[in-house]
């Protein structure tokens, strides 16, 4: 049975172009970054050139680039890191990636809410802030719908009314699809996570901008300039800098690409599919993302059904368990609980095909119908 | 057959699942993630859902988690607080057999094409002639018959208990040679929802606002007085503030609405019956054949009579028309919300919900 794979939010496929970049740090390249001998000096080159790699695609300074072990331990740094120099109050967007959200609640922060398309309500964000507050994190595109929010703006009313207040923005699912470094260019603080645009797991980056200083979640060997000791990742450094230029290079090609396939399946879907409707606005979200909500239908089940048949996708945020948890971005965008219960994540990117759209416009319909006839409680259509 | 195995990570389900596969049969293994909140002994903690998916990547199937979290909020925990709250002795797991596990899962297993469930409990489910029948385990005292009192044909004909017909050595024995990480873990006990720590007053006390009550005698004397009545469970002894020394008194009577516990000396522990709710019978009218006559009979009949997960079967005579329990001997009171199975011989004929005793209420509205 080939594999559909519609699930790039969660982990795309490594590129080719990463995979080559990194054998040889797995292999003969083996020094440690922080010494001196000539093996040590090789691997400090390497991360070196990556660091170069990655501060251009986001508009910045290789010395303002900190690599981490992926997205959520940048995240974390930006948010703890940020407070543990400056105190004062935190401010998040209610449709937040966990480990942004989870760091705010942590620190006793508060939530914006968003629009029923997903989008920032801005008039609350106003209300939010005030000379009190240290941070504000609004992410880019946000995991689970796609959508974009404005950070230009969150950036444009943080220095307004909030003007001691360092502005963080999590870029992990906007990387693959919109220019970073235009549309984040006033942000201080940028999050990615290497593995959501082909390059390995266990490998991120922060972007600091030069002069704000973040206490440290890791203390140790004082690598990445004090900012996040241990030995660094450098395969995956690496590795995640040919991916990063891979993406960045085919950017503009693949989200032609891609539009064109995520508005087949959506529309094939809602068309085809009784009680389908898309969560969010269309118009506003990265290319990759088609989020659906099936009323009368339990995703747990549903993906089930669609992963016996190869189709690989996901409903929402999953627990430490394995289990489904109720969706909090469908929440802050009012999505009734029922409904929510029907929330289905398709993700698309570098490597969805045709063959990837036809497969699941065929499946999907199908294993909902099949459902459907087997719940005794599903209102027919 | 394709068999969706619950997974609890403990190693009866472990064994039941290897047993299953090595009947030919196409098993998936699953585990229900029902509780979100503190747990040490349950089925549904992160460390035991990891066992059930390593034992099931182990016996090389697929392994799902779903979340029913939210069913076992309004069918379990909800009705275990109002339980306690109106002064009865609610037993959860039960609670959980009947809405979850074989009922949910059982919906859930439906919706993905499978013939049937299977679970890790000791008991057997046999088809004879024109009917199922459910049985006592092998091993006696493992015997879980008691905790599936409320399944009917139509859950019987879909529902596997592979290990029921093996002793608890047993399982541990092959689940040792199969090498399963789970063979030597120990049963879990208490209520999965309740921590060993916090234990049973701790979590009541989050959820419900308790009643102070007086402790009186039979002849209405007051004797002491205890903090909160939802926590007395009829015949409790200890934790009633009572002075030792005497004639030891246990409770009779927990009568939330007159804030009271009434005790009496052993004897009048004593009752000679019980009355049941929420009837649910093996040969229910749900049959899958519809010819076969309603085998629930309108005469009393004689029966054992089980009152607690491990208590001894004592004979009894059950009335059908009343649902009342009527003891050849007389028999310790049963605390309301307990559950009181019937067997004849090792078979589940019918089980039901203990009720307030109706002297006890009549006296309580004086």
């Amino acid at each position: 049975m080939t594999t559909t794979y519609l699930d790039h939010a969660a982990t795309t496929p490594v590129r080719p172009d990463a995979f080559d970049a990194m054998v040889p740090w797995l292999r003969e390249r083996y020094g440690n970054p922080s010494g001196s001998h000539a093996l040590a000096r090789a691997a400090r080159k390497a991360i070196d050139e990556a660091r170069d790699v990655v501060a251009e695609c986001l508009g910045r300074m290789p010395r303002e680039i900190v690599f981490t072990s992926g997205g959520t331990e940048a995240d974390n740094l930006a948010v703890t890191g940020v407070v543990g120099q400056r105190r004062g109050a935190v401010v998040c967007s209610a449709v937040e990636h966990h480990a942004v959200l989870h760091a705010v609640e942590a620190l006793g922060g508060r939530t914006v809410g968003v629009d029923p398309g997903g989008r920032l309500d801005l008039d609350e964000l106003v209300e939010a802030l005030d000379d009190e507050v240290c941070l504000v994190s609004v992410m880019l595109a946000n995991n689970e719908v796609g959508t974009i929010q404005p950070v230009g703006e969150v950036v444009r009313l943080a220095r307004e009314h909030a003007p001691g207040a360092v502005v963080h923005s999590d870029v992990v699912q906007a990387i693959s699809w919109l220019d970073v470094a235009d549309l984040a260019a006033e942000v201080d603080l940028l999050a990615l996570s290497a593995h959501k645009f082909g390059g390995p797991q266990g490998v991120g980056a922060l972007a600091v901008r030069e002069g704000i200083t973040l206490t440290p979640l890791l203390r140790g060997g004082g690598q990445e300039r004090e900012r996040r000791s241990g030995t660094q990742n450098v395969a995956g450094i690496v590795g995640m800098a040919a991916a990063l230029r891979a993406t960045v290079r085919e950017r503009a090609l693949t989200v032609a690409r891609v539009t064109r396939l995520r508005d087949r399946l959506a529309d094939g879907l809602t068309s085809t599919v009784a009680g389908c409707t898309e969560s969010g606005d269309r118009s506003n979200k990265v290319a990759g993302s088609c989020s659906l909500l099936l009323a009368d239908i339990e995703t747990e089940a549903l993906l089930v059904l669609m992963d016996q048949a190869g189709v690989c996708a996901t409903a929402g945020s999953s627990c430490a368990s394995g289990a489904m948890e109720p969706s909090h971005v469908l929440r802050a965008m009012g999505v009734s609980p029922e409904l929510a219960l029907g929330s289905l994540r398709l993700s698309l990117g570098w490597t969805t095909s045709e063959a990837d759209v036809d497969r699941a416009l065929e499946v999907i319909p199908a294993l909902v119908g099949r459902l459907r006839d087997r719940s005794p409680l599903a209102v027919r259509p | 057959m394709k068999v969706l195995c619950a997974m609890s990570g403990g190693v009866d389900s472990s064994v039941a699942a290897a047993m299953l596969l090595d009947e030919g049969h196409e098993v998936t293994g699953c585990t229900m993630r029902l509780w979100g909140g503190a747990s040490d002994t349950g089925c549904c903690s992160v460390a035991d859902v990891d066992d059930a998916r390593r034992v099931a990547q182990q016996l090389g199937i697929d392994h799902f988690v779903f979340n029913f979290g939210d069913d076992f909020d309004a069918s379990v925990v909800g009705p275990y607080v109002a339980s306690h709250a109106a002064g009865e002795t609610p037993n959860p797991c039960i609670e959980c057999n009947r809405s979850l596990k074989f009922d949910r899962l059982l919906q859930r297993a439906d919706a993905l094409g499978f013939d049937a469930v299977a679970t890790g409990h000791h008991a057997v489910v046999a088809h004879e002639g024109t009917r199922w029948h459910l049985r006592r385990g092998a091993d006696r005292a493992k015997d879980q018959s008691y905790v599936l009192y409320m399944l009917g044909q139509a859950q019987l004909a879909r529902t596997l208990l592979p290990v029921g017909r093996l002793t608890k050595l047993e399982v541990r024995r092959r689940a040792t040679a199969l090498g399963l990480r789970t063979a030597s873990k120990p049963d879990s006990q208490d209520v999965c929802f309740i921590t060993s720590q916090g234990g049973r007053e701790q979590f009541l006390a989050e959820r419900l606002s308790f009643t102070p009550a007086t402790v009186v005698d039979t002849a209405g004397r007051e004797l002491a007085t205890v903090t909160a009545v939802e926590l007395v469970t009829v015949g409790q002894r200890k934790g009633l503030g009572l002075a030792g020394g005497g004639v030891p008194r246990y409770v009779v009577d927990v009568d939330v609405a007159a804030a009271r516990v009434v005790v009496d000396v052993a004897e009048g522990l004593l009752t000679d019956e019980v009355t049941l709710s929420t009837l649910c019978w093996v040969g229910d009218e749900h049959a899958p054949d519809p010819d076969v006559a309603s085998p629930v009979p309108a005469e009393a009949f004689p029966v054992l009579a089980q009152c607690s997960a491990h208590g001894e079967p004592v004979a009894a005579t059950f009335d059908p028309m009343t649902a009342t329990v009527r003891f050849d001997k007389p028999s310790r009171r049963i605390a309301a919300g307990q559950s009181v199975v019937l067997y004849r011989n090792d078979e589940v004929i019918v089980g039901g919900v203990a009720r307030r005793a109706r002297s006890e209420a009549a006296q309580s509205s004086t």
